[in-house]
């Protein structure tokens, strides 16, 4: 894993399905503190719509996705 | 009160019990809360030991059924109870058995699985959902 990610919280919701990485990423965000990163992993179609779409309706930052091979991730930011 | 989904989950089948598990989920992801009335076949499928044992598919699909009951398994998708469950950790769910229903059964308490919080009547169910939102009957 890239030193960059170290400092992330790592959510690995691959093998789960709509809306079950959204579910995680929000439990993951609760549990976080304002300013920290979390990577959520998913391979399901519907995150790539509903992760952006959440992260923005609850005001977080996505900071960006980044395609692997036959999953994604997803970078975001806590902000509040 | 527009932050709100009402379902009426009338259906038994484990086919129209993922839906009520996803939506009820994407309401969480939004904050809204939901209202779930079970009721008829609905509430069958809240008896205790039902949501570990139910595999019944809608029987208007007898081609497709179980075919796509048999993908879920082998994609180890996690039970519409399961999703359900943990739904209603993260969010405002609350889960009500329909009265008439429960009388006609000769229910107790006891006979429900644990996530039903309550046992309302109709009109209880509809001034709930009449406070704004989306209703949908399942």
């Amino acid at each position: 894993m890239a030193a960059s990610t170290s400092q992330r919280i790592i959510l690995d919701a691959r093998g789960s399905f709509c809306p079950g990485p959204l579910m995680e990423l929000i439990r993951g965000i609760r549990q976080a503190k304002v300013g920290e990163e979390l990577e959520v992993w998913s391979g399901d179609q519907g995150s790539k719509k509903d992760i952006p779409f959440w992260v923005q309706k609850a005001g977080h930052q996505l900071l960006g996705v980044v395609e692997e091979q036959g999953y994604a991730r997803f970078i975001v930011k806590k902000l509040k | 009160m527009q932050d709100r989904l009402s379902l009426v989950v009338f259906s038994g089948t484990v086919d129209k019990l993922y839906p009520v598990a996803i939506m009820a989920s994407g309401a969480v992801a939004l904050g809204k809360d939901v209202e779930i009335f079970v009721t008829f076949y609905g509430l069958e499928a809240f008896r205790k030991g039902q949501p570990q044992t139910n595999m019944k598919m809608d029987a208007n699909y007898p081609e497709t059924g179980p075919m796509m009951m048999k993908v879920m398994m082998a994609k180890k998708m996690p039970s519409w109870y399961d999703m359900l469950r943990q739904a209603k950790e993260m969010g405002n769910i609350k889960v009500h058995a329909c009265a008439t229903t429960y009388d006609l059964m000769d229910m107790k308490k006891e006979d429900l699985d644990p996530i039903v919080d309550d046992v309302i009547g109709v009109t209880e169910f509809l001034s709930r959902a009449s406070e704004g939102g989306i209703t949908l009957f399942l």
